[in-house]
């Protein structure tokens, strides 16, 4: 008796698994001096792994009995996790052995917290996403905690433990009360019952759409849930943060669109009307927060918060169009945000206080003008500013909005993208137009220069030939 | 409908246990002793407060506890269907016995198990 496995198709998972805990079980005999060899060890795991998903591009694949597909759309959404990931760990050595914790279980939390998206991203079934959730949850967990001499990490891991907790018991209602109503857990199942019943029980599912939306909202950090968000970016490792901002929320909103514009896309009107308030509020709320901050780090918090709010509003476009529009923004938010918190990881201190402060960032531009170039970059292209990758990414939201009708709410967006530009640029003066104070210790070593070299690239390269990509998206989308 | 005597049971098993609980408070007698303020430990005089810090290591064996236990789970079923599931179905515990082994070889090289 076998069961229906196409081995090939989940070669990445496996490679991530078994690779994983080798790495585990090796990092036990690397000496101390060598210790840079596992952040390079866990880099080559992951191009193996993104190697391996090359041959599976255009040769979509339904695998364990319908519960897990293997198609463009995952694939896609696999790359950006995986390049997030990589662009994370090339920040984490320097920064974990600044603080004395550079140890192999980083890198092995890290993987398997990758192996969990791409489980995310490839789930057709919702016991499946639930089984991903947790995966990447109870790794990042983990890793939010990862410097346990410092009281704010641990605070940060023991917030999203417990909040983290609460929200997997809400979207685990939801699904029961989905289950109850249509009788099965596989999305594709969902969609024709739902199509051959349309009037089924509508309060129960509204109910249980929200109860989703919630569960998977906290992982958006979508307000009024993101109030985890700005503890846990602040307290958790940097690089940590940066992997988190963009790996759970790309992971979140592969699940969110599978699960809404695919399985309950006949029931749009229940959930749209929701979404698109979510939406509003999350920019705006998000926006209005991260203007106050003048701790860098908890301002990026917040600006995720915002950048959130934007890609719903390509949820709530939905179809081909709104998926492919959130996979492009996906993707180029993960260059953007991660050389973001790299540039304040490089600016991180030793003596037990984080080098986030805006005053941090003071006349950077006298001391180290290169990092102050890439952290202006960055925050061009999170602003929205052309010709970026973050322009694009708004530009193809906003536009989707526009062509589904959906005027007032690309005018919200634009208005709340203006805004976010005072607090971007806000850290532009501090580098450029203040003297510095004292003497910062600026430290970029040649990995994390890598890093922000490929951040830069990318953001240019997604500004300059954005059409490939959102072609290359559209064609992904348009399959799932 | 076969149920409701059940229901109607419980409704007034917890209202007579709420009732004699509540009645405890104006006609039950308060004694304020030394002993009786202090949290209760199988008659031994507290040493400590439980509000105190617990050795990291109870934890530990604690976990490692839950995750063998939840092992265990897994096995008994396989093991009684083990003829009719086949060469696949061993096969497959035997990929989830190795995961739990690494972390087992994990935990013992980080010394987890060592009490003192």
């Amino acid at each position: 008796m076998m069961p229906d496995i196409h081995y090939a198709a989940i070669l990445p998972e496996l490679c991530l698994v078994v690779f994983g805990l080798g790495h585990l079980m090796l990092s036990f005999t690397v000496r101390e001096e060598n210790k840079g060899s596992l952040a390079a060890m866990a880099i080559l795991i992951l191009a193996v792994a993104g190697a391996t998903m090359i041959p599976l591009w255009n040769h979509p694949v339904v695998t364990f009995a319908g519960s897990y597909a293997v198609d463009n759309f995952a694939l896609f959404f696999k790359w950006v996790f995986l390049l997030a990931a990589v662009l994370a760990i090339l920040h984490s050595g320097s920064y974990l052995r600044q603080e004395g914790m550079e140890h192999g279980e980083y890198y092995t939390l890290l993987l398997f917290a990758v192996l969990g998206m791409m489980v995310m991203a490839s789930a057709r079934d919702l016991m499946v996403v639930y089984v991903g959730l947790e995966l990447m949850s109870i790794t990042f967990y983990c890793l939010v905690g990862y410097l346990r001499g410092r009281l704010g990490s641990n605070e940060a891991a023991l917030k999203y433990f417990i909040l983290g907790a609460f929200s997997s018991a809400f979207l685990l209602y939801g699904f029961s009360l989905i289950y109850g109503i249509t009788g099965t857990t596989s999305i594709a199942g969902i969609h024709t019952f739902l199509a051959a019943h349309p009037e089924a029980m509508a309060a129960p599912l509204a109910l249980a759409i929200v109860m989703v939306i919630v569960g998977l909202g906290f992982k958006v950090s979508m307000v009024p849930f993101h109030f985890w968000s700005p503890d846990v970016y602040t307290g958790a490792p940097t690089p940590v943060t940066a992997f988190l901002s963009v790996g759970s929320e790309a992971a979140a909103f592969a699940a969110i669109l599978r699960i809404f514009v695919s399985g309950l896309s006949g029931q749009s009107e229940l959930w749209t009307g929701l979404v698109t308030a979510l939406a509003v509020i999350t920019m705006t709320v998000g926006n209005l927060m991260a203007i106050q901050q003048r701790d860098v780090k908890r301002m990026l918090a917040y600006s995720s918060v915002t950048h959130a709010g934007y890609i719903l509003v390509g949820v709530v476009v939905g179809g081909s169009v709104g998926s492919a529009t959130v996979m492009f923004y996906m993707l180029s938010y993960a260059f953007m945000n991660v050389g973001a918190f790299g540039v304040v990881a490089a600016l991180n201190r030793t003596d037990g206080r984080e080098g986030s402060n805006l005053d941090h960032f003071a006349g950077l531009a006298k001391l180290h003008p290169a990092l102050a170039a890439v952290m202006l970059m960055l925050m061009l292209s999170l602003a929205g500013i052309p010709p970026t990758a973050g322009f694009f990414g708004k530009f193809y939201i906003f536009m989707g909005a526009v062509k589904a009708n959906l005027i007032w709410l690309a005018i919200i967006g634009m208005l709340n993208s203006a805004v976010s530009a005072y607090y971007y640029l806000r850290v532009a003066v501090y580098m450029y137009m203040r003297e510095p104070e004292g003497e910062p210790q600026v430290m970029v070593p040649v990995s994390m220069r890598w890093s922000l070299a490929a951040s830069i690239i990318g953001i240019f390269g997604l500004g300059l030939f954005p059409d490939a990509v959102l072609a290359l998206a559209r064609a992904s989308a348009a399959a799932f | 409908m076969e149920y409701s005597g059940l229901l109607i049971f419980a409704l007034f098993a917890a209202g007579f246990a709420g009732l004699i609980w509540l009645l405890g408070v104006p006609f039950g007698p308060r004694v304020r002793l030394g002993y009786k303020e202090q949290p209760v430990e199988c008659g031994k005089t507290p040493f400590d407060l439980p509000s105190g810090r617990f050795d990291v290591k109870f934890y530990m064996v604690a976990i490692l506890f839950v995750v063998f236990d939840v092992e265990m789970m897994f096995l008994y079923p396989w093991a009684t269907l083990f003829r009719k599931l086949g060469l696949f179905a061993f096969a497959e515990m035997m990929v989830f016995l190795a995961v739990l082994g690494v972390g087992l070889a994990y935990a013992w090289r980080r010394g987890a198990l060592n009490w003192d």
